[in-house]
């Protein structure tokens, strides 16, 4: 199976068929016989594909999702019991099973419409041709700040809408009673009139027959009673008592342990390595030569690694052995020449003629920007527990990818998907990294070789340098001024475009844009990391109008409201962010103040971050203000831990994280060498929502991509530097550089 | 073989010369709250109490710490039906996200309240730093210190840490 991309994905002709998708509907509901032998046990009502009724009157949500932290389970029942009007002290979930069935076709749809409200024909009603296509993709994905959008929104809230619906029309026939007189509240369904009630668990078994409405009415904002509120997440308890399961910590009886070293340069070979077993080893059961990689099979942990350590290990050479960060840097600046010169760039938009009105302007501004890659370091390091045995696999892992990893394995073991379990568990940190399956297929390819279940578990060297990366990228951009400093021509060269679509677009009224890319070749392997192309496109476009609201001699705050004219939403959110933060107060010395919004996934961003520059060049993040229009924000906690978390990631990114390659491979190796933000670094973090009576906006990647120019934003502000390079931690901000600058 | 007490509870393990004590209680004691990070003691996800001083297990060798007090994060609270204040707070503040990091967190903070039962934000700072949390939750962590540290100070019992 070829390995999921948002892309790819949408390039496989799903969309061509649209003509097709409209005429076939298939409900939910006519798949229940399938499913509910992979979820339903004895005396439970399976509703439809997301929700189950027991016999004593607990609703199960039936989710599709994974958990890293996020609060999905609990967010995601949420929307589905408020629609359902159950008693919340009574639903309970389940993590949908990894299996076709359970492909998520709402989530493809959000993706292939993108950010932008479902084209017609995909919304409403499920079609079977378009289900096909998603179930063929093994499509269950968490990732892209989409489970409340997608999932949630036209999943959940419609199969509690349709199962109160049912049940409602069951008790009317039950009762012989006009449905209107009847009322759904706390896990009942009650008639006043004649003062009958039963519970949901009670006219289940009716209900369920009943024919599934095709647009049940869902409710208004205002008729929310669970969501809107911040109902405590069901994952923490465990989590606070050690309790909480995650991949690496699977017991399986009779499971050894086994550790990886990958050749160090992407895409090498092992020339030799001796399999045999040390003889002063202690409790090693094998060693595997996996062709790009060696593992040790062992007792522990510890026994694996102590062993692979020492192994002498030859790799063979590849034509990158000798390439350098600087190397990679200067073959994608001869890629962006080559392209211009050669005019082979990629449009990405193009309005006006933005070359002809530079030429005219009144000021030109020009700046090159460079990131670096960045790795994911996921808390828990990579790991999965692989068993094969009579003819099928087992897996435990933790994925934001489950029929990915079901697809991968079967792929290994050239069996079918169906002949492969995967047990997903509790995710330590995702952050893009765990949709992949790389690691998912190396330990299938070490379970195969013996007949016992094997946890493989990467070293934090090896999750280091075998991540895949956030790009590093060169950016170029040019933009003209007129006489009043406001922009009339833009142009952007940038490298490398993944996704979402519209990350590198300008959300500021500028008349004549050209934005265009190149795809330099580059193997260093690429990854989602999270908010993926945002993370990018958020710093160099804020930090830009920064420098332009600069050249214009005006105010960051004003210039970016003046611009955003044509849109309210952001214009709102640019004035609670000036608010909250006093924006124009004064500050001590050495310190700044610097904002920095954008649209992603759904949500509108604006962060105001006050930084102190040191004598000695240290940047301190004291504050930011974080204001965020998240829509409707489902559950305002979670949203708000949401947003904290994204900000601290970002910031590590932004002040310290960089992998670099030398001699073709990652320098760097673990936290020593790729410091995050730690307590003593973060700063406090105000975060306030605005509900604006939109659709739920995406809450686990928005307050990303704008940390990076917040600070950077400030930086300038404190000592008038302006970073162009990240991490800042590569600039020298000493106040004697300053005074020279 | 090596005897390790843990919670408690003795536990006869096999332990090569140098194998750290994380890798016994994970593996052999199937504690597992206690969680490999970084293998270099820089992270903190495998911060657990010996004699009741914060250690980092991935670097302490099992063998150094027989017959010693060991407690992992499963030993915290005083019985299954009650948790240690520091738990309490943590849910209460809604700490946790991916939660990978918080056994670590909350031994490195238990340690601290022991030693300090009103720590002032600098001093939360100071000795939280080596704990890193990828999700981010440092202000709440924070929160949920202060909240433990209040309840610690309306506590009648006489040993406030364990409730």
């Amino acid at each position: 199976m070829k390995k999921w991309t948002r892309r790819a994905f949408i390039g496989a002709g799903v969309l061509a068929s649209g003509a097709v998708i409209i005429g076939i509907a298939i409900r939910p509901g006519n798949r229940t016989s399938k499913v509910s032998g992979l979820v339903a046990e004895e005396g439970e009502t399976l509703m439809n594909i997301w929700l189950k009724i027991s016999p004593d009157n607990t609703v199960t949500a039936i989710i599709p999702h994974a958990e890293m932290g996020q609060g999905v389970h609990t967010t995601l029942a949420m929307m589905l019991a408020d629609e359902m009007d159950a008693d919340w002290s009574k639903v309970k979930f389940m993590e949908a099973p990894a299996d076709k069935e359970y492909a998520n076709y709402i989530l493809a749809k959000g993706f292939i419409a993108g950010d932008a409200n479902s084209p017609k024909f995909l919304e409403e009603t499920i079609d079977g041709v378009f289900l096909t296509a998603v179930k063929s993709m093994n499509f269950q994905i968490t990732g892209g700040s989409a489970s409340v959008r997608f999932t949630g929104q036209q999943g959940m809230r419609i199969a509690g809408a349709a199962a109160k619906a049912m049940l409602l029309q069951a008790a009317s026939e039950t009762w012989k009673v006009p449905v209107e007189e009847l009322k759904a509240q706390n896990s009942t369904i009650s008639h006043a009139a004649s003062n009958r009630t039963a519970t949901f668990a009670e006219l289940a078994p009716a209900a369920a027959k009943v024919k599934a409405p095709k647009h049940p009415r869902l409710k208004t904002q205002d008729e929310f009673t669970i969501m809107g509120t911040s109902k405590p997440r069901w994952d923490i308890p465990a989590k606070v008592t050690g309790a909480a399961k995650f991949g690496l910590d699977v017991m399986v009886p009779g499971m050894k342990y086994a550790t990886i070293k990958s050749a160090p340069v992407f895409g090498a070979k092992v020339k030799s390595v001796d399999t045999s077993i040390p003889s002063n080893s202690s409790g090693v059961l094998k060693i595997l030569n996996l062709e790009n990689a060696v593992a040790v099979i062992a007792e522990g942990f510890w026994q694996a690694k102590t062993t692979l350590d020492t192994l002498p290990i030859e790799f063979e050479s590849t034509e990158n052995d000798g390439k350098s960060q600087e190397d990679i840097f200067n073959e994608y600046r001869q890629a962006m020449d080559k392209d211009l010169a050669e005019g082979n760039l990629d449009k990405h938009f193009k309005s006006g003629d933005a070359m002809a009105e530079l030429s005219k302007a009144e000021t030109l501004i020009e700046a090159e920007y460079q990131l670096p890659f960045l790795a994911h370091f996921t808390m828990e390091p990579m790991n999965c527990t692989a068993w094969v045995h009579d003819g099928q696999c087992e897996i435990w892992c933790g994925s934001q990818n489950p029929l990915g990893v079901k697809a991968a394995a079967a792929e290994v073991l050239d069996i079918k998907p169906d002949q492969v379990t995967v047990h997903n568990q509790l995710l330590g940190g995702g952050f893009g990294r765990r949709s992949e399956t790389d690691v998912i297929k190396q330990a299938v390819l070490i379970a195969k070789e013996v007949d016992y279940p094997v946890k493989l578990i990467w070293s934090r060297e090896e999750d280091t340098q075998h991540d895949v990366y956030r790009e590093a990228m060169v950016s170029r951009m040019k933009a003209g001024l007129d006489q009043s400093g406001n922009p009339i021509a833009y142009s952007h060269q940038f490298i490398f475009k993944h996704h979402p679509a519209e990350a590198a677009d300008v959300p500021y009224a500028i008349p004549n844009q050209l934005i265009q890319y190149s795809s330099p070749a580059s193997h260093v392997p690429w990854g989602n990391w999270r908010s993926v192309d945002h993370s990018v496109h958020g710093f160099l476009t804020e930090s830009f109008i920064d420098e332009l609201a600069f050249a214009a001699n005006q105010d960051p705050f004003t210039y970016r409201k003046t611009l955003s004219k044509n849109n309210p939403r952001f214009q709102k959110v640019l004035d609670l962010a000036y608010e909250k933060s006093n924006w124009g107060s004064a500050l001590p010395p050495n310190w700044g103040r610097g904002i920095a919004i954008a649209q992603s996934f759904g949500s509108i961003v604006a962060e105001v971050a006050e930084v102190e520059v040191t004598m000695e060049g240290k940047v301190k993040v004291h504050r930011v203000v974080c204001v965020a229009d998240a829509g409707f924000a489902v559950h305002p906690d979670g949203f708000i831990a949401q947003m904290e978390s994204g900000i601290i990631y970002g910031l590590a990114a932004a002040m310290t994280g960089e992998i670099t390659i030398k001699n073709g491979a990652v320098a760097q190796s673990n936290f020593h060498d790729y410091p995050v933000t730690r307590m003593n670094e973060a700063p406090k973090i105000e975060t306030h929502i605005i509900n604006s009576g939109n659709p739920p906006g995406g809450a686990g990647e928005p307050s990303t991509p704008v940390i990076a120019p917040a600070v950077t934003n400030a930086i300038f502000n404190a000592t008038g530097i302006r970073i162009r390079q990240l991490p800042i931690a590569k600039t020298d901000l000493r106040v004697s550089i300053r005074q020279t600058t | 073989m090596i005897n390790l007490t843990i919670n408690g509870k003795n536990y006869p393990v096999e332990a090569p010369p140098g194998m750290p004590l994380l890798w016994v209680i994970r593996e052999q004691c199937e504690l597992t709250g206690t969680k490999y990070g970084c293998g270099i003691a820089q992270c903190g996800a495998c911060t657990v109490h010996v004699d009741g001083q914060p250690i980092r297990s991935c670097i302490t060798p099992a063998s150094s710490v027989e017959g010693k007090n060991i407690t992992t994060i499963e030993g915290l609270a005083p019985n299954e039906n009650t948790l240690h204040i520091v738990q309490r707070a943590w849910i209460d503040e809604q700490t946790p996200q991916c939660g990978y990091c918080q056994s670590g967190q909350i031994m490195s903070a238990v340690a601290l309240l022991t030693e300090n039962p009103s720590p002032s934000d600098e001093e939360i700072e100071q000795a939280m730093s080596g704990n890193i949390c990828r999700c981010g939750m440092y202000g709440r962590i924070k929160s949920a210190i202060k909240r433990a540290s209040e309840a610690l100070q309306n506590s009648s019992t006489t040993n406030p840490m364990i409730p």
